[in-house]
């Protein structure tokens, strides 16, 4: 019987690691289960389990499209599917299967999309992943979870064996910052959880901007007693709306993070909550704007990108400097903001570290 | 070898005729279909469900039953005719095909309809769902058969080729029970293949990849019978790609092996005109059957068994 990785291992492996060594876990216990994998058997980590369980592994060579579709056969005929490839092969290259063989026929085939976002830097857009979260969500059936770290990965894994239907389950490349110390934090499919308490302002985060936004939370409260909550919403879809009609009334103020085009992904998708929800609140989302990224280590393109720590206290001053107008009786004076609030974003900037110093030309700029 | 009884055969004739006949009764209640391609593939279809393949729709959540995945989705108008004459699609349901509301629609729905294999229509994508199948098997310690219908224009699609490719590795891992069938109409919406997309030379292209090829007469039903028992034996040590040449639109003269018959409905005159033809399609079949010398069909008699098309029974009226 497989040991369960301790939180003190998940700091010295990579998260696809660990969602190696979770697979090759449940698959003891569920004879169900089986791998798939187009010529990245080392890359996503499924070598574990093809160690121990070769018989129920395929490589299936450099063929997205044809994993998915078979993937979708074996779960058609009772297996569960674990399927692995870079997120943007597989929410792009393979989309049309992931649409009607996974999602129309509403099967087991669990898709685990690695280096998500631009956590594959150096290697450019071709490799970055940043519309996924957008294009993924919009699929019937789907169920698309964004982990934080090594440790919710191993939760979300454990969630999709668990729970009948297609997931989509984006992880980063190489090695996340460590947000969770331990597992049992209550992981819950469609429950964001609460990171940082505060009735100021929410960040809602996901993926590897929820350790910035913890970061950026405290950096507030240690400077000016700011109580910034931080909500990580690690299940895209479906979406915790209950706990953004509580950040609505209780904060006023939302700002979104992820490391995605801010079109169509998590901001988009809390921003229809509020839409829907029709109370007024003053909003803000960060992410990738609406061009390609520059080339880079992931945590220069985040502060590049405005996600870092930094980048997402400074865009504090924005949301709370922002008038919202209100229908009826429920709404803010968000202009009314102390300039005491501000002063702490000023100052919340010059203590967080930035890779990328002001001034810096990037390739895109010059 | 026997290939069928003569009585086998006769029952798949009267089968497949009333196979057609339905089908073109469904593109009038459903206000269109995929006629054409529709009936190419009909006796393929026939073939496998009512005479070789382990299936029977009553037991269709039966985990040993073999698998048939249709890849070419727009033929789901003859492949829920077909599950009409079997008995699972009620026929009042059938008169439902393409309404408002109706769970039949141009491609049919795996969800909705019991004992369709896979919800097919994205072309190209119907190998790789039925190898999975057949991969499936093999992990279960079960023995069934998968099979997959593609079309030929299809076969311009890259995943056809990435899971033919895949169908030859994983001979062993469960490709023994994964048989290909190509329902080769040589027609296309824009055109014959050959003009629109060359295949040519196709049955080598599947030899590169791996396949033992078995070309047949896809209006044939000793032939068709023959190949699909021999890929069902497994005896090459290669999967099987089954090559059945068809005409699209069989068995109405005004639209065999014309590509323009893809989709659409006959104003009723003409629909009554193409029902009188594939009656006299029929007859002239179930002749070649009922004339047969023997009690069974051995693979030694299949060179001499003709196969019916439209100049055996058309005759053009003298204008």
């Amino acid at each position: 019987m497989a040991v369960e990785i301790t939180a003190a291992e998940s700091t010295k492996l990579a998260t696809a690691e660990i969602f190696g060594r979770t697979i090759a876990e449940l698959g003891e216990k569920d004879s169900r289960i089986v791998c798939l994998s187009p010529d990245l058997q080392s890359s996503t980590k499924m070598g574990d389990f093809f160690k121990k369980f070769p018989e129920r592994f395929y490589n299936v060579g450099i063929a997205e499209q044809n994993m998915v579709g078979i993937a979708a056969g074996l779960a058609r005929a009772g297996m569960v599917a674990f399927a692995s490839c870079f997120s943007v092969f597989m929410s792009l290259r393979c989309l049309d299967q992931v649409h009607t063989d996974v999602c129309y026929q509403n099967v087991d085939v669990k898709l685990i999309a690695t280096h998500g976002g631009t956590s594959y830097g150096p290697a450019g857009s071709t490799h970055h992943a940043i519309e996924d979260l957008g294009v993924i969500r919009t699929l019937v059936n789907m169920t698309l979870i964004c982990p934080a770290d090594g440790l919710e990965t191993a939760n979300a894994v454990k969630a999709a064996a668990a729970t009948p239907g297609p997931f989509y389950i984006r992880i980063n490349r190489g090695f996340d910052n460590t947000v969770y110390r331990n597992p049992d934090y209550g992981f819950q499919v469609g429950k964001a959880v609460t990171m940082a308490e505060g009735n100021d302002l929410t960040i809602i985060a996901c993926g590897s901007c929820v350790y910035e936004a913890i970061q950026a939370a405290s950096i507030l409260k240690a400077e000016q007693g700011i109580n910034a909550r931080v909500l990580n919403m690690h299940t895209i879809k479906p979406i915790d709306t209950e706990a953004i009609h509580k950040a609505i009334d209780e904060t006023h103020r939302i700002i979104t993070v992820e490391d995605h085009t801010i079109i169509g992904g998590l901001g988009s998708a809390v921003a229809e909550v509020i839409a829907d929800y029709g109370k007024a609140a003053a909003f803000l989302r960060l992410g990738i704007p609406d061009k390609w990224s520059p080339i880079g280590a992931p945590e220069d393109l985040r502060a590049y990108h405005k996600i870092d720590s930094a980048g997402i206290a400074a865009s504090g001053s924005e949301i709370l400097n922002k008038t919202v107008e209100t229908g009826g009786g429920n709404g803010i004076d968000a202009g009314a903001i102390t300039q005491s609030v501000l002063e702490v974003i000023k100052s919340a900037l010059t203590v967080a570290k930035r890779t990328l110093k002001p001034g810096d030309k990037w390739d895109d700029e010059v | 070898m026997s290939v069928l009884t003569k009585q086998e055969w006769i029952d798949l004739e009267t089968k497949v005729a009333e196979l057609r006949d339905l089908c073109m009764q469904t593109t009038q209640w459903g206000h269109g279909g995929h006629w054409g391609g529709s009936s190419s593939v009909a006796d393929i279809l026939a073939a496998l469900y009512f005479k070789s393949a382990n299936f029977d729709f009553k037991k269709y959540d039966d985990p040993d039953r073999d698998r048939i995945v249709v890849s070419k989705g727009h033929a789901g108008i003859m492949l829920a005719s077909l599950f009409s004459v079997l008995g699972s699609i009620p026929r009042e349901d059938l008169k439902t095909f393409n309404l408002t509301g109706s769970k039949l629609g141009v491609h049919l729905d795996s969800n909705k309809v019991k004992g369709i294999d896979a919800s097919t229509g994205s072309l190209g994508h119907g190998s790789s769902l039925a190898l999975g199948m057949a991969l499936a098997g093999r992990v279960q310690g079960r023995s069934y058969k998968s099979y997959v219908i593609l079309g030929d224009g299809e076969c311009d699609e890259g995943s056809v080729w990435e899971a033919a490719m895949a169908g030859a590795n994983f001979y062993g891992r469960g490709a023994e029970n994964y048989i290909t069938i190509v329902d080769r109409n040589k027609c296309m919406i824009d055109g014959p293949t050959e003009k629109v997309m060359k295949l040519e030379p196709f049955a080598d292209k599947w030899r590169a990849f791996g396949y033992e090829v078995i070309e047949v007469d896809g209006h044939n039903f000793p032939q068709l019978i023959n190949a699909i028992e021999t890929a069902k034996a497994d005896k090459a040590g290669k999967p099987y790609a089954i090559i059945a040449n068809t005409l699209k639109g069989y068995g109405v003269a005004f639209a065999e092996d014309n590509y323009l018959h893809h989709y659409g409905m006959y104003p009723p005159e003409k629909c009554v005109i193409a029902r009188e033809d594939l009656a006299k399609v029929a007859k002239a079949r179930l002749d070649v059957a009922k004339s047969f010398k023997k009690d069974t069909v051995e693979v030694e008699d299949l060179a001499g068994i003709k196969t019916i098309t439209k100049k055996d029974w058309y005759v053009e009226e003298a204008k």
